[in-house]
């Protein structure tokens, strides 16, 4: 395709291809992709003869593992946890339990589609896999040779990314970037990889269920399902352990907790300086802790001399008393104590200070490695599926972040820059591959993101959903969902190691491929065959499985495996130690790796803009039943909720009339306005400067029938982006709106 | 026997986990549900309370439907189980009026349907669904003549109510508060 | 604040956001059931004192309404059940604790019987009438011979059929507007009131329509008196009757109900059939099609309003 403006597909008109040969395109699979003759049969509590497969859940990315049950019909009756998975301990959370959804969402898409140009705007017309994979596989190839294989990005999430990414790699490009880190995790990462040498990592080693005292800062576990941190919150609800919720909204969380810190939006790191001032100046540390395992202890002391809870007081609103006896109640509990690294964390540009902020605290507060601390998890490797040595990219995405000296991952929107040739420096990217990722949906600042996609010469997109993305696609390849097909084992790091696997239970719907069998396809017609040595993915897995002394047969049957720790104990003894990989062995409570970028070696606080009289900030956040843009069409999950809902305190719909209920577009404070409205829930749940919604909802595509317009996209209204200088991260908490009743003509489209 | 329920009001989040596992256990169709959730707030900011509650059928010891039921399609087996059964049932509605609960709907093929305390699956000594696929336990089920079932060693350290006591129906579902 | 929401996403079908599990056939139903009630009372309780002669709109034409009344409330009533096919399971068991049990039972003695009342008549109605058949003919006049002895039986038949109606509604103790033990005779004093009516504005004898007219004055007099007793009896109950209440003092019901049902159909005619009795000349459909559509319209606020009531907790 010349390089020229790629519309936008509002309606994906389906025009069947001339040349389309059906049913030729299974035959590309050479070997079995599904047997059902692997399943295992089990009875149901009805009497029912049921066959059960196992997998791993792909709703959202805790990966529990469970059973998929088979009605006698071959249909998915329902999705059980594995009850031997430390991810979910047998309990899937509701949008696990609804996973059938995915599978059996008539809209999903269901053949390959070719963007064809029409005078009066594009559409999408079938095509045949061969079609479809020759078309991608001879423009990548095309640009290669023009410009150089790192040209060509791969943006991906999830399990079909990990195929990718090994085809990009074998391409030639580690042009690769996963919002998960920038737009996400990322700082926090960045923030405790300053202070304790190394990445939280997902899940979390938060020992949540031993926890005297668990505070969590703008982190909404029970919103958030992360399903084994919401089973041992409960636990230690149970026991009564002190919660502390830090939250301008109030979250689940903060009606489980002790105390409520509605907090003004945007000060957290004052509270985290003035909490660490108590800490050290009412001496509440274990001296002995501080003097083994802390680097800059005195160096904090003088830093924060100054950050006393009154100071605190006036930025964030809390009462010094309540900031006081907080800080108590953790100290009383530590080294029992968690302050919750948080999981989406870009909020302000300096959210890697944040990070550390909270690091420093539990460094002070003893509580890493120790029970009801965070726990030292151990993980089982998985040995690689033998390839040739990947090609030495010319550049690749640390080229494009090198603005960023702490970035460990590709900068998703670094990516998306470099694609708009007036932005980009010496490194261009000209075309995609997304995966498993709605970009719309997630990167902030839409202009930029559209004149990217408008630029690119080329875009693939891989999807079991018609999702916002799509319609910016050139090619469209079906992906089926995770209960179709294999995926890379799933080795996490936990108390304990385990594997798990995931199978396909179905063969795949309609025409839908998986993302090894895509991975691979792509791979072969770009020459790149001796990288995909294997006819099915079972094949890889039974290797890997063998070399750890198991097999894709007894996986089949066991689902999960769990081995033993050889790491020794998860907590340290008293007394013992501490050993981390920071330029000193210790906890740096003054980073000499941040002193030595130049950038803060302690964190401070800075002001952030505040809303104009008339704007309140736009917080967002999560529900239990949805994992982002990805369920918002899952008939089971929309059922439970099909729209978000702007959550606005009963003083502020006062002031402006507005009744529960009622619908509103909202405005930023750069103009842009809401494509769909939103409806009012006035609740005293939330603060007065702010409002809140649920992220992922008011899609834009109109064959996600049941989403389409229900509620409004918060990421449409972020526009402000305060990228962390230190890592790159973007911060999206600094966007205000303000209320139309009325969509202003002009503003339709 | 007597069967019953109680529910954490402390450790549920409200994540609906109890609607979808319902739903694909009982195959109840898109669209409608036996459970659901059910939240108040009450307060102030920033002196907020809130409550969280897993919701359905009481199974009441003195049943406004199976009293209200003309053809006994609605009936209490062993335990205190309040069933439906469809081939007996005219869909005259008469039972969804009298439930304070709101417990039951008309499920499309024409019948009355609602929550059934997964009596296939009890009786064969297996939680309901919902008790077993709560992510924070919050749920407990149980005989509550048996002093070491669950649910009665759930009632015993803790504070509790029933909802609607006062519409006089004996609920067997109670709510640690 | 208070808020109380689902956060399931609960949308059950005619259940949220209020109860509309009962549609119109049910108050049609009500209204054509209470009508029937108080015809047969009339013709029965005539019948019994021996006044065929000189009261034939009562005891002779007016129950030719009752079969139809009833057929088309019953037609209304299958129309709103869910699960038509089973409507016979109604018949393979009596339960005496549910109200329509009972009320279907009774409607299967009450029609069939009304029917051979009405039987009994038509010849007089159609004096060219021909049953055809000897055997019908020979029955009905058997059954002609027995008109007192039906009378007896419908004369308590009738009061229960009247009763009924709104116990129907009142054994409902989760709604709390029905939940209330006076619902039983107000409606069966309003089916009544609804009869005489019919009865004024289809007699032609004059002294008949002057004793209904009297008839009528008493019965709004006493459902007026029970209307007020519900109010004092919502006033004075728990939070929930006074919220059920609230429906028609100030809430969504208020105007339909003053303005329609008590004004308009009760006070109104009232009003009407005193100056008539004064001597004023009045048509006197009007006052008894007021009186009518007060009854019905009664009914409709009653069974809407009722199932926006409920428990809260």
């Amino acid at each position: 395709m010349e390089k020229s403006r790629r519309n936008f597909i509002k309606v994906s008109a389906l025009g069947v291809g001339g040349a389309m040969a059906l049913g030729s395109s299974w035959n590309l699979v050479n070997a079995s992709v599904f047997d059902s003759s692997k399943g295992e049969e089990v009875l149901s509590s009805e009497g029912k003869k049921l066959k059960r497969y196992p997998t791993y859940c792909e709703v959202c990315f805790w990966k529990c593992a469970g059973w998929v049950y088979l009605d006698e019909e071959g249909g998915i009756e329902k999705i059980i946890g594995n009850e031997k998975d430390t991810h979910c301990e047998g309990r899937l959370c509701p949008r696990g339990t609804g996973g059938v959804g995915m599978f059996s969402d008539p809209d999903r898409l269901k053949t390959p589609l070719i963007r064809v140009k029409k005078e009066d705007g594009d559409i999408f017309q079938e095509a045949s896999w061969e079609e479809a994979l020759d078309l991608i596989a001879s423009k990548f190839s095309g640009i290669k040779e023009k410009y150089g294989a790192p040209s060509v990005a791969l943006l991906k999430h999830g399990s079909p990314g990990k195929h990718f990414e090994h085809l990009f790699k074998a391409f030639g490009s580690d042009t690769i970037g996963e919002p998960a880190y920038a737009q996400c995790r990322g700082p926090r990462e960045e923030g405790w990889a300053a202070t304790f040498g190394g990445w939280v990592g997902s899940p979390e080693p938060t020992d949540i269920r031993d926890t005297k005292c668990l505070v969590l800062i703008g982190s909404h576990i029970g919103e958030n399902m992360h399903n084994s941190q919401v089973q041992e919150m409960a636990q230690a609800i149970d026991k009564g352990s002190c919660i502390i919720t830090v939250d301008p909204r109030m979250s689940t969380a903060a009606t489980k907790s002790k105390y409520w810190l509605p907090i003004k939006p945007s000060t957290d790191i004052a509270l985290l300086l003035a909490w660490m001032h108590v800490i050290i100046y009412d001496e509440l540390y274990d001296a002995k802790h501080i003097e083994q395992n802390t680097h800059g202890f005195e160096e904090l002391k003088k830093h924060v001399q100054t950050f006393t809870p009154e100071w605190a007081y006036g930025h964030t609103t809390i009462k010094p008393d309540v900031i006081r006896k907080t800080a108590h109640e953790m100290a009383n509990a530590a080294p029992a104590v968690i302050v919750h690294p948080g999981r989406h964390v870009a909020w302000y540009g300096d959210d890697t200070q944040r990070g550390r902020a909270i690091a420093i605290l539990n460094g002070l507060l003893g509580s890493w490695g120790k029970r009801g601390g965070f726990y030292l998890k151990e993980s089982i490797s998985v040995p690689k599926y033998p390839h040739p040595k990947y090609p030495h990219p010319k550049w690749d995405w640390k080229d494009l972040a090198k603005d960023y000296p702490m970035a460990k991952m590709g900068l998703t929107q670094e990516v998306i820059r470099a694609s708009i040739p007036s932005e980009a420096g010496e490194h261009q990217v000209k075309a995609w591959l997304v995966a498993g990722t709605n970009l719309p949906k997630t990167i902030p600042n839409k202009a930029i993101l559209k004149k990217a996609m408008e630029a690119v010469e080329f875009i693939a997109v891989v999807d079991t959903m018609p999702m916002d993305i799509v319609q910016h696609a050139d090619v469209v390849l079906p992906e089926c969902t995770y209960l179709e097909r294999y995926d890379g084992i799933r080795s996490a790091a936990n108390r304990t190691p385990s594997i798990a696997l995931r199978m396909p239970a179905r063969k795949p719907m309609y025409d839908s491929k998986p993302a090894w069998w895509i991975a691979k396809q792509l791979g072969e017609r770009m020459g790149l065959g001796d990288y995909f040595n294997y006819n099915d993915y079972s094949e890889v897995i039974d290797w890997q499985l063998q070399q750890m002394g198991s097999s894709l047969e007894e996986m089949q049957h066991k689902g999960v495996k769990n081995f033993p720790r050889k790491s020794g104990s998860p907590y340290y003894q008293d007394g013992e130690t501490i050993k981390l990989k920071t330029n000193t062995g210790k906890i740096e409570l003054y980073s000499t790796e941040l002193a030595a970028l130049g950038f803060d070696p302690m964190p401070v606080f800075t002001k952030h803009p505040e809303p104009d009289p008339g704007f309140y900030r736009l917080i967002y956040g999560r529900a239990p039943m949805h994992t982002f843009s990805r369920t918002s069409n899952n008939a089971n999950l929309s059922d439970l909720m099909d729209t978000n809902s702007l959550w606005m305190n009963p003083k502020t719909a006062n002031v402006w009339g507005f009744s529960a209920g009622q619908e509103v577009y909202l405005k930023n404070q750069d103009g842009i306005i809401s494509e769909f409205p939103i409806k009012i829930r006035v609740t005293e749940r939330m603060r007065w400067d702010s409002v809140y919604m649920v992220h992922g909802f008011g899609h834009s595509n109109r064959k996600l029938t049941r989403a389409f317009g229900h509620g409004i996209s918060d990421t449409d209204m972020i526009t402000n982006v305060s990228i962390d200088p230190i890592m790159g991260g973007t911060g999206m908490r600094g966007n205000f709106v303000t209320f139309l009743t009325e969509k202003p003509e002009e503003a339709e489209s | 026997m007597r069967y019953g329920m109680a529910i954490d009001t402390l450790k549920c989040v409200g994540c609906a986990d109890c609607v979808v596992a319902c739903q694909t256990e009982n195959k109840v169709p898109i669209g409608y549900c036996r459970d659901w959730i059910t939240e108040t707030v009450d307060g102030t900011y920033p002196l907020v309370e809130v409550e969280l509650r897993s919701e359905r059928c009481n199974h009441c010891e003195n049943s406004p439907c199976v009293r209200c039921c003309p053809t006994g399609a609605s009936h209490i087996i062993e335990g205190g189980i309040v069933l439906v059964t469809p081939e007996a049932c005219i869909g005259c509605s008469a039972c969804i009026e009298s439930c304070p609960y709101d417990a039951r709907y008309t499920h499309p093929s024409g019948h009355v349907d609602k929550c059934t305390f997964c009596h296939h699956r009890v009786e064969k000594g297996l939680n309901t669904a919902c008790t077993s696929v709560c992510p924070t336990h919050c749920i407990y089920f149980g005989d509550l003549d048996n002093p070491r079932s669950d649910v009665s060693l759930a009632l015993k350290n803790r504070k509790y109510k029933a909802l609607a006591p006062e519409a006089g129906t004996g609920p067997q579902i109670f709510y640690l508060i | 604040m208070r808020e109380e929401l689902f956060v399931s996403g609960r949308n059950l079908p005619n259940i949220d956001p209020h109860l509309h599990a009962w549609h119109w056939p049910i108050p049609v139903y009500l209204f054509l059931g209470g009508l029937a009630a108080g015809l047969l009372f009339f013709a029965s309780y005539y019948t019994i004192l021996g006044k065929e002669k000189t009261m034939p709109t009562v005891v002779k034409w007016a129950p030719f309404i009752v079969p139809i009344a009833l057929v088309v409330g019953l037609m209304a009533l299958f129309y709103d059940l869910t699960n038509k096919l089973y409507f016979w399971r109604l018949y393979t068991t009596l339960r005496l604790e549910s109200p329509m049990s009972w009320g279907a039972w009774v409607l299967m003695l009450v029609t069939p019987l009304s029917m051979v009342w009405v039987a009994t008549y038509i010849k007089e109605l159609i004096p060219s009438w021909d049953w055809k058949f000897p055997i019908i003919e020979n029955t009905i006049e058997w059954f002609a011979k027995y008109r007192k002895v039906m009378a007896w039986i419908l004369l308590p038949m009738s009061i229960i059929l009247g009763i009924y109606t709104g116990i129907l509604l009142s054994a409902f103790n989760a709604r709390p507007l029905w939940n209330n033990s006076i619902l039983g005779p107000l409606f069966l004093v309003s089916g009544l009131s609804t009869a005489a009516a019919l009865i004024i504005w289809t007699s032609k004898d004059h002294a008949e329509r002057l004793l209904f007219s009297k008839i009528d004055l008493v019965l709004i007099g006493i459902e007026l008196f029970i209307i007020v007793h519900m109010m004092m009896g919502f006033m004075a109950g728990p939070s929930v009757q006074l919220e059920a209440a609230a429906l028609l003092f100030g809430g969504a019901y208020t105007v339909v109900f003053w303005v329609f049902v008590v004004i308009l159909g009760l006070l109104f005619p009232a009003a009407l059939e005193i100056a008539e009795l004064m001597g004023n000349k009045i048509p006197v459909a009007v006052p008894a099609i007021m009186v009518l559509m007060g009854g019905l319209i009664f009914r409709f606020v009653m069974v809407e309003a009722g199932q926006i009531t409920r428990y809260l907790y």
